[in-house]
């Protein structure tokens, strides 16, 4: 198949996983929008991994460590998000503002 | 012992900083300290002398401080031969006895320590105009002494008068520096070197170019007029007398006033190399002689008669060094510093105890203060020029040295045969002059009877001691001037050869000598019985209108130039420097504040919107740098 | 077209479709399912794509681990519904779009640009035991820095989450 199928499909998640993290107001969704966008990138690779015909695979062992990353983040960061919610009863991200001017 | 020179300056120094840090905790004020740092000088400077008398040589050592470039380099040094020898222990002798006068003159003033510290940095300052070896070095020195005059006029500075005399007597003088300066580095790139040796050397060997030399000798004069209160810059010193009466002892009789005449005896073969500056100094000298002995006959004030009479003495050792006497001007330097300083600490001690400067309030003083009137006499007659007093020997070598080259035949003098025949003339006139005030002086003081209000008595013992001293100096000075060995052989330098010992025209006595008797009885006619109802001179109005306004120069600076200054650059500097300067540097952090006022926004605490910044970076990189790598 | 194609075309609209709702879903559960299919549809690319040992564990983990995860968080944070509570403001929405959006058409022109032409060729499943080896053997430090993660994520997310 063309190379640009896959690519295109991953540049299509990408861009619905920012246009997610920079519209939805929960934390949680936010993650999911994140979640989005590391599999569009393991898409991206694993298609090139293909197009290449790599010898070692390091398309694909790559996405797997993407993989194991994407786990341990969404594991840390719901923590994250239980600890706000715990504090501050609410997980809106724009009321976590304490950076502000 | 000249390898101790450095001493008598450091000395000095050091009492001032003791004094300012600690001063107020010691004993008596700190005023020993003060004492003890010149007494040690004096008496290495005494040494100093002796060795010089004896023969010794000339001794410079130097040491490069600062290179600047281009080959120059400021150096650090001392030069230690007769000339140096003699100022030496004149200002350390003045210094001395000025000081423990003011022990019992300034006793119980508020600012007492303070007084001894400037009395100590201005002794300093004036030492180091005196050993320094190069011009940089003296004008340091220089400086510092303006800034002590300053400090030590407005001693009293409660009294807004004093203050503004004191910013007047700065001001003038800065004016007369900044030629000064311009000389120096005129002069000094002429020569490549600040050294006095080696400039004196480029202009013997011709290696400046005369209209150089000339220049820089003028300029170098100016100076001189400012501090030495020559015509036009005269006018500070009459008004510098607000200062106490030891300040106007010792630095407006005896040293900082006798630095400009100092100058010009130091630097004296480039001023020989030019004659039309010696023309110069001979003219502004004759005129202000003549000028200033005639304000002195109008004063009121004692203090302000021996002001205008210090300008005229000033004048005469200006006059000498113009016609060549180099040995007659430091002589008479030498010998007025001792008479012109006893006649001050005296006015002093009356003043101290009459509690007025004016003569219209003394009188009949003499049965009450007769040490005083002793001493004071002696200075007096000094002054006057009666022999066999010190006055007389150094102010007869003067008038034998201007005849000479005025009317003389065969006489090899730098200056023009007419300047010299101008400075001979005044010269006469202004001793007759200085005979009759110096009466009226005498008699308004201490003859008739008492006008004022007060209860006098005579001064006591610290005050009697330095009085006593000085009379005997100013007795005695004078025969340094006599035999082979005479101070005209001390004050060789290592390039002016000495001029051998004083030749006496017994004409010129005899003439000099009737003179000051023809002055000193007219004055006593006139005022022998004390002030009269109308002053003589008040019969002539203008006469009398013009004197008493100093010749309207004081109103012609004030309008001229003061008002220019203060009314109208010095608003304006202030405008700019408020506006324009303090604005930009305001306006910098107001800027950056209102900068920051609007950039804070960005931080919003939102990660959604830093996150949109990222990404939307992100996009922007990539066409940038594609765009610009090529496809 | 072939049968290869088609079928990545299928999966491709689907997984997009998927995308889309999760991130325009007014209900936060209703989007973590979406986002389940989403996922699936991308392992099923993973299988198009000669990558069989990926797209399973694709489904295991994020699938089965990461989306259960996900599943707990929402209801321990008592997720709310509605649209007023779920998205941002109607501009940040704009500018969202506009940064996605522009995303897109910034990824798609350089990737044309670079890669227009290009065909991947038909090729075998990548056996998993030419995986393992390439893994354990080319891979070995960064997956034992990757285990060493994981082992502190853990023990993060723990330290993190625990009732004090």
């Amino acid at each position: 198949m063309p190379l640009m199928y896959p690519l295109v499909f991953a540049a299509f998640l990408f861009s619905v996983g920012v246009y997610g993290v920079l519209a939805r107001r929960n934390a949680v969704m936010v993650l999911m929008s994140i979640e989005l966008m590391l599999n569009a990138v393991n898409v991206n690779l694993i298609a090139f991994n293909a197009y290449l015909r790599d010898q070692l695979n390091s398309g694909q062992v790559f996405a797997l460590f993407v993989i194991a990353v994407a786990a341990a983040e969404v594991g840390i960061g719901l923590a994250i998000v239980l600890l706000i919610f715990r504090n501050r009863e609410t997980v809106n991200i724009d009321e976590v503002d304490l950076l502000r001017w | 012992m000249e390898k101790l020179a450095w001493l008598v300056p450091a000395l000095p120094l050091v009492a001032w900083a003791v004094l300012l840090l600690v001063g107020k905790r010691l004993p008596g004020g700190g005023a020993a300290v003060g004492i003890l740092a010149v007494a040690v000088g004096w008496v290495i400077s005494l040494a100093i002398l002796f060795g010089v008398i004896g023969g010794a040589d000339a001794y410079h050592v130097s040491r490069e401080w600062a290179p600047i470039g281009a080959g120059f380099d400021i150096p650090l040094g001392m030069i230690v031969d007769g000339l140096t020898a003699v100022m030496l222990v004149v200002v350390t002798t003045i210094s001395l006895f000025v000081q423990i006068y003011s022990v019992s003159y300034m006793r119980g003033d508020e600012r007492y320590t303070l007084f001894f510290a400037n009395l100590s940095l201005f002794t300093a300052g004036m030492l180091i105009v005196v050993l320094a070896d190069n011009l940089l070095l003296m004008l340091f020195g220089w400086e510092i002494m303006g800034v002590c005059s300053y400090f030590l006029i407005g001693h009293y500075w409660e009294d807004v008068a004093n203050a503004r005399a004191a910013v007047k007597a700065f001001l003038t003088t800065r004016v007369g520096d900044l030629g000064f300066m311009a000389g120096i580095f005129v002069l000094a790139w002429a020569a490549r070197s600040f050294e006095i040796e080696r400039i004196i050397d480029g202009v013997e060997t011709g290696a400046i170019a005369a209209t150089t030399v000339t220049l820089g000798a003028a300029l170098l004069f100016c100076g001189a007029i400012g501090k030495s209160g020559q015509f036009p810059l005269h006018t500070w010193l009459p008004d510098a007398m607000a200062g106490p009466t030891p300040v106007s002892a010792l630095i407006h009789a005896a040293t900082m006033v006798a630095a400009g005449v100092f100058l010009v005896a130091r630097m004296y073969p480039v001023f020989e190399a030019s004659g039309a500056v010696l023309d110069e100094i001979g003219i502004l000298a004759s005129i202000t002689m003549l000028i200033a002995a005639l304000l002195a006959l109008v004063q009121d004030d004692i203090k302000r008669v021996l002001a205008y009479s210090t300008v005229s003495q000033l004048a005469y050792m200006m006059a000498a060094l113009s016609v060549g006497g180099y040995s007659a001007g430091v002589f008479h330097l030498f010998t007025h510093a001792f008479f012109k300083a006893l006649l001050f600490l005296a006015a002093g001690a009356i003043i101290h105890t009459v509690h007025s400067n004016n003569m219209s309030e003394m009188g009949g003083l003499a049965r009450v203060m007769p040490v005083t009137f002793v001493t004071f006499l002696v200075g007096s007659l000094a002054l006057v020029g009666l022999a066999p007093l010190a006055g007389f020997w150094s102010k007869d070598e003067i008038l034998t040295d201007a005849w000479n080259a005025g009317f003389g035949a065969g006489v090899e003098a730098p200056t023009s045969q007419s300047v010299a025949q101008i400075v001979f003339v005044t010269g006469m006139v202004t001793a007759f002059l200085t005979a009759v005030y110096v009466a009226r002086m005498l008699w308004l003081t201490f003859g008739a009877a008492y006008r004022g209000q007060g209860h006098p008595h005579e001064a006591d013992a610290a005050m009697l001691f330095p009085l006593v001293v000085l009379a005997a100096g100013a007795a005695l000075a004078g025969f340094v001037g006599l035999g082979d060995n005479s101070i005209s052989t001390w004050i060789q330098t290592t390039v002016l050869p000495s001029e051998g010992p004083a030749t006496l025209n017994l004409g010129l006595v005899v003439a000099t000598s009737a003179i000051a008797l023809a002055g000193l009885a007219l004055g006593t006619v006139l005022y022998r019985r004390g002030l009269p109802e109308r002053e003589y001179l008040e019969r002539a109005p203008l006469v009398w209108k013009t004197l008493q306004r100093k010749y309207f120069l004081d109103d012609l600076y004030e309008q001229g130039i003061v008002r220019a200054v203060a009314g109208a650059l010095a608003p304006a500097t202030y405008w700019f420097d408020q506006r324009v300067v303090d604005g930009v540097v305001n306006g910098a952090g107001l800027g950056t504040r209102r900068l920051a006022r609007g950039l804070r926004y960005v931080q919003s605490g939102q990660a959604q919107w830093y996150a949109a910044a990222l990404f939307l970076g992100v996009v922007g990189l990539a066409v940038v740098v594609t765009q610009l790598i090529g496809n | 077209m072939t049968g290869q194609e088609a079928a990545f075309l299928i999966l491709a609209v689907i997984g997009g479709l998927a995308a889309l709702l999760v991130v325009t879903s007014r209900n936060v559960v209703h989007a973590a399912l979406w986002l389940v299919v989403a996922l699936a549809s991308v392992a099923g690319v993973y299988l198009l794509l000669a990558a069989p040992f990926v797209a399973f564990v694709q489904v295991i983990i994020y699938v089965g681990a990461i989306v259960v995860l996900l599943l707990f968080g929402i209801m321990l944070t008592r997720a709310p519904v509605g649209r007023r509570v779920l998205d941002n403001t109607l501009r940040a929405r704009v500018g969202a779009f506009v940064v996605g959006g522009g995303f897109f058409v910034m990824l798609t022109v350089f990737l044309a640009g670079a890669f227009g032409g290009e065909r991947i060729s038909s090729q075998a499943a990548t056996a998993t035991a030419a995986l393992g080896e390439s893994l354990f053997r080319n891979y070995v430090l960064p997956f034992e820095a990757v285990s060493v993660l994981l082992l502190a994520a853990l023990i993060g997310a723990i330290v993190l989450a625990r009732r004090d």
